[in-house]
């Protein structure tokens, strides 16, 4: 069966990845493709890039980055934010990138997950969404959909929300919750746990991640396929060869990263 | 006069992600060239049909560019080295479940839909991820690859080649299936050697550097 993935999360803006990421290792910070590369050399089973950049006139440098990571790396990686439109994903996996990652512009335009899957398969479709406890007594889930980077409530019910992106050819889900995010206190693993246990598309926990253990529960009560992992590896505080041996001595199945050097002929 | 240097064609038949075999190439040091024109599809030292695509729409652009007879009878039929990625296994077989196509047929056998349920539980399909790769037979394309090794899949369906004997590499998915196969000059991988890491980029450069 498939070994859970564990994604690391760059959020580039205007070219450049933001949040004081810092590394033990040499890599020049801030730089995507540096990191990119460096994600991938780790054991990264895949990346995701956020462009953070608003305005749309910076889109462009965004292209210029997917372009030269693919150039860089080699397994598949999602690029997410601001894409509204089928020209948007177009674009991105035009540049390189294996699946893009949809999120506010699905839900004021559930057919863009449609039009995205026609158009280049549901496997290249990501539905992400930022989910929040916030009390809403019609969100039967306990989780309500926020868009515009967590500043407009939906009033859509979650797991509603999960199961029509399902149903409209979103390939995956990414779940995450706007209430862990940066905590370090663990991924919501009972949003989590609802979705994955209803869909049959792959779910990927998002937002919290502190601690090995964190994942250790996304993979298991929390019924994840994937982990996104930001500040946990980005300090250097676990990098991503530490995380893999813990999960498979705790029973999770994980690709070991294979380093292989062509002898000379 | 310029020495003639080894060419792989790349065949374009206007799917997703053809960019990333010649990229993954480019890396290798390989060059390579993406065409959907049958002049130069033959005369290219090595031919790679990769990609992400239903096996309906794949057969009906390769048969609108023309190019079913020239890889089943020129390429594949000549025996000039092949290797087939992803949907590029999965037409080579006589008939898909996907979209019911009739496929190129040189290899017997039919492509099948994962189950939906396994052991009463549902199973989640597509496959997206890592899965283990089990190399049932020796091959030069495996070589210096550890075995197991794990390798990037996205698929709905897998080949079920009639002659078991040229399932070259198996994966469990719900069911056992075919992951590689090989007859003669001809290979292909239903993962993607072009997303799976240092293993897939070594199979690619197996690949490229195999005798014809």
């Amino acid at each position: 069966m498939l070994a859970k993935r564990i994604i690391p999360c760059l959020d580039v803006r205007a070219g450049k990845v933001t949040k004081g990421v810092q590394f033990l290792a040499n890599v020049d910070v801030g730089d995507p493709v540096a990191m990119a590369r460096y994600y991938y050399e780790e054991g990264a089973d895949e990346l995701v890039f956020y462009d953070i950049t608003a305005s749309n006139e910076r889109r462009g440098i965004m292209i210029d980055v997917v372009r030269a990571v693919a150039r860089e790396i080699f397994i598949p990686f999602s690029v997410g934010g601001g894409l509204r439109t089928l020209e948007d994903m177009r674009a991105v996996l035009l540049a390189g990138a294996e699946k893009v990652s949809i999120d506010s512009g699905a839900v004021r335009n559930p057919a863009l997950i449609a039009e995205g899957a026609r158009a280049f398969g549901s496997q290249c479709i990501v539905l992400s969404m930022q989910v929040k406890r916030t009390g809403n007594p019609n969100c039967a889930s306990g989780c309500e959909v926020i868009i515009d980077g967590g500043r407009t409530p939906t009033g859509r019910d979650a797991l509603e929300w999960a199961c029509e992106g399902e149903r409209l050819g979103a390939g995956e889900l990414c779940i995450n919750s706007i209430d862990r995010d940066g905590t370090k206190l663990g991924y919501d693993l009972e949003i989590t746990r609802s979705i994955s246990a209803r869909v049959s598309i792959p779910v990927i926990a998002s937002g919290g991640a502190g601690e090995p253990k964190h994942l250790l529960a996304a993979f298991t009560s929390g019924l994840a396929d994937a982990a996104i992992v930001a500040s946990i590896v980005h300090y250097g505080e676990y990098p991503i060869p530490q995380l893999k041996r813990y999960l498979r001595d705790n029973g999770v199945e994980i690709r070991e990263a294979v380093s292989l050097e062509r002898s000379a002929p | 006069m310029i020495p003639c240097i080894a060419m792989i064609a790349i065949v374009d038949y206007r799917a997703g992600n053809l960019t990333s075999v010649a990229r993954a190439l480019e890396h290798l040091g390989h060059r390579s060239e993406i065409t959907d024109r049958a002049d130069r599809i033959c005369a290219a030292d090595r031919v790679i049909l990769p990609g992400v695509g239903a096996a309906g729409a794949t057969m009906a652009n390769l048969a609108r560019l023309g190019l079913v007879e020239v890889l089943r009878d020129e390429v594949i039929g000549a025996g000039r080295p092949f290797l087939g990625i992803c949907i590029g296994i999965q037409v080579l077989l006589e008939r898909s479940e996907e979209d019911d196509a009739r496929c190129l047929g040189v290899i017997a056998g039919a492509v099948r839909r994962f189950p939906a349920m396994i052991d009463g539980r549902p199973l989640k399909v597509p496959q997206i991820g890592w899965n283990r790769v089990y190399q049932r037979r020796a091959h030069p394309i495996f070589e210096g690859i550890p075995n197991p090794s794990y390798f990037y899949f996205v698929n709905s369906y897998y080949p079920a080649p009639a002659d078991p004997s040229l399932v070259i590499a198996a994966s469990d998915y719900g069911v056992e299936f075919c992951a590689a196969l090989a007859r003669e000059n001809l290979v292909a991988t239903q993962f993607h050697l072009e997303k799976s890491g240092a293993v897939g980029l070594r199979m690619l450069d197996n690949f490229c550097r195999m005798n014809a």
